[in-house]
């Protein structure tokens, strides 16, 4: 057990003034706008509870949000599944391993709008690989035209882009299964589908349900790679809902219901932090694997 | 200097709520530590964390509340929508009961 | 049998390699390319040889301008965000306090938040400080997320370290800024390392709030490549040498930090 010290506060002092400078008061903010026409800075007027009202009823919002929601229940569909196949197929040890483990990671670390602009310029008929390439097999392939496409594309995109993510947090997992495991599995003359379901994915458990909580709550805040690909049509196709509460705030300027809509996604946001905080913990009481590949 | 956050009195009242209730959970951890138990949450819970539990299931019936109560004319046939202060209560109640058995 | 089973790994891994570099390779295939050859003729590697790209980006105020404001405020933002986030690691590490697990679970709701959420009271904000269009002003907007980060990330890497060490150094008669400078720190070095290359990297990619709280002066170089796509015409091989050189960084540091990516993405937590 860690020894009680409540001067340990003044330790973490500047963090929280420093978080409460720029996420307490603006969040007070936006409770204050969300209740209030904001006609002017000079002119506002109570109205209550009517913009979550609006909000709530509000038709365009409840589409980007089963978009929001189709949207990162396919990531995850895909890219758990995914990750994990990749995790088992990248080599443990060597050079060879070093190389891969660069190699996959490089997309996690290209800045978002240039993940965008890449495939931007990738999916385009005349200019880009993928395009040129399905309209060569003859496939009528546009994603600034058809919705469908637009939205795969999307997808397509978020697998490139994060998929890695997943296989990393696995492989890190796998990593820290001991080998006599994989001994006595062999000595019971286990298939490899024995040690996969009985040693492998008890044992990654723990960092799966970190890499689902953090790709469902990274894939519900994606804003900039379908900004710079799509700008969220055709229509509003692929309008999710970071980018609708940046068109109602900075574009239209419509205050009052852009801060009740922003209440209303942090409330989802606290809610599934909550669960990703308690997996935490427990993934790191129950084995505390705090430094052994490092 | 705090013109542009736009304070308004009900808002107000709310955040001065807010820390109330923080510092009176301050005081009661310092008189009499909190200790952990396993109630009908599917978690073992703190004080702190029952308040938060609380705090945001009551946020959540009352959003709850707001998108379903034009419905509710029709469902009950009331001549208008049926007030906040209710599901206000109703919030109140919840909070109280995972505060005291969560 | 098992011989087969490898091999079929080595060819998933393999094409997914290939999935992986392949719209990578054709950024930088087409930064290499001259417009009329990227218009006209598909080509899997540069028929026209050029390094004329570059030279706008590097000789072009507007562009080159813009690596520089993001390069000073994720400096600010990085050498903040480590200052405050060192020490509360430290104590949430090693001690115990009222209210210690709900000041965490607070940080981590932060770091998860969308930027969108605090779009507007920031642009308030800012504009009351007179801080728009200001390095400062994006370097403090981004701490939000990164503070939070920095100290998941150290906190997890000071747990791995014994508190045996702490304990001889205080018995040993060191003071606590001493002990933590000379001994501490540099145990950690990893650590902090890592929580710098994460700090960087997300101040760097973050668009929304950089976009929003700059308009001339700070403008950094995501919000430039987005306005030039619009604006004039499609000059796309500038766009990709502008692609490309925004990976260059991230590229050249991941080698050194490559064991510690899928910690810092799990803030420190596997």
């Amino acid at each position: 057990m860690k020894p009680v010290n409540q001067k340990a506060w003044l330790l973490i002092l500047p963090v929280v003034l420093c978080v409460a400078f720029s996420a307490i008061l603006p969040l007070m903010t936006v409770v204050n706008y969300s209740v209030q026409d904001i006609i002017s800075p000079e002119r506002r007027v109570f109205v209550g509870t009517e913009w979550f009202k609006a909000v709530m009823r509000d038709d365009d919002l409840q589409g980007a949000l089963l978009r929001q929601m189709g949207f990162s229940i396919s990531v995850l569909l895909v890219e758990i599944p995914l990750g994990i196949a990749l995790a088992l197929s990248m080599p443990a040890k060597g050079w060879k391993s070093s190389a891969v483990l660069v190699l996959v990671a490089i997309s996690l670390l290209i800045p978002w709008n240039v993940v965008g602009t890449i495939w931007q310029i990738y999916g385009r008929t005349d200019i880009g690989l993928l395009g040129a390439t399905l309209a060569k097999l003859g496939f009528e392939y546009s994603y600034t035209g058809n919705a469908t496409h637009a939205w795969l594309t999307v997808l397509l995109m978020d697998v490139w882009h994060w998929t890695p993510l997943v296989a990393l947090l696995c492989y890190a997992g796998l990593r820290a299964i001991p080998d006599a495991y994989y001994q006595a599995a062999s000595i019971d003359g286990a298939s490899k589908f024995a040690v996969f379901r009985y040693i492998q994915l008890p044992k990654l458990r723990g960092v799966l349900m970190i890499a689902v909580l953090l790709r469902f709550m990274d894939s519900f805040m994606i804003y900039t790679e379908p900004f710079v690909l799509t700008g969220g049509g055709p229509g509003n196709a692929t309008t999710f809902l970071s980018q609708y509460l940046t068109q109602k705030a900075v574009g239209q300027f419509d205050l009052g219901p852009a801060a009740a809509f922003s209440l209303i996604y942090f409330l989802i946001i606290l809610l599934l932090c909550f669960i990703l905080y308690n997996w935490m913990q427990r993934v790191g009481t129950r084995d505390n694997s705090g430094g052994n590949h490092g | 200097m705090f013109e542009w956050m736009a304070w308004t009195t009900p808002v107000a009242i709310f955040f001065t709520c807010i820390v109330l209730m923080l510092i009176g959970m301050t005081v009661w951890e310092i008189k009499s530590p909190t200790v952990q138990r396993k109630g009908w949450l599917p978690i073992a819970t703190t004080r702190g964390d029952r308040l938060f539990i609380g705090l945001v299931s009551a946020a959540y019936v009352n959003l709850a509340f707001v998108a379903v109560s034009e419905k509710m004319i029709v469902w009950f046939g009331l001549e208008q929508e049926p007030s906040i202060w209710i599901s206000f209560v109703l919030s109140m109640l919840l909070l109280g009961l995972i505060l005291r058995k969560g | 049998m098992d011989e087969r089973r490898f091999k079929k790994r080595t060819i998933f891994l393999i094409l997914y390699l290939v999935f992986a570099i392949l719209p990578v390779y054709w950024m930088i295939n087409m930064s290499f390319k001259t417009n009329e050859e990227i218009l006209s003729t598909f080509s899997l590697w540069p028929q026209h040889f050029t390094w004329a790209h570059y030279k706008t980006i590097f000789t072009d105020e507007s562009w080159y301008s813009g690596y520089i404001n993001s390069m000073i405020y994720v400096a600010i933002n990085t050498v903040i965000s480590l200052a405050v986030a060192l020490p509360a690691a430290y104590a949430f590490s090693r001690y115990s306090f009222l209210g210690d697990k709900h000041v965490f679970f607070w940080l981590l709701t932060n770091r998860m938040t969308p930027p969108a959420v605090f779009l507007l009271p920031f642009f308030q904000l800012y504009t009351t400080l007179g801080l728009m269009d200001t390095h400062v002003a994006v370097a403090l907007a981004h701490l939000l997320f990164n503070v939070p980060l920095a100290v998941w990330i150290l906190e997890g890497f000071m747990s791995g370290i014994p508190r045996e060490i702490d304990e001889t150094a205080y018995i040993d008669g060191y003071s606590f800024p001493r002990f933590f400078l000379t001994i501490f720190v540099p145990l950690i070095k990893a650590g902090i390392g890592v929580a710098a290359f994460f700090c960087f990297m997300f101040s760097w990619v973050e668009l929304l709030m950089a976009r929003t709280l700059t308009s001339v002066d700070a403008k950094p170089i995501v919000a430039v490549m987005t306005r030039t796509v619009s604006a004039s015409g499609m000059d796309w091989g500038v766009l990709a040498a502008a692609g490309v050189l925004t990976i260059v960084p991230g590229a050249i540091v991941i080698w050194f930090v490559r064991h510690y990516i899928a910690k810092g993405f799990a803030m420190g937590r596997v």
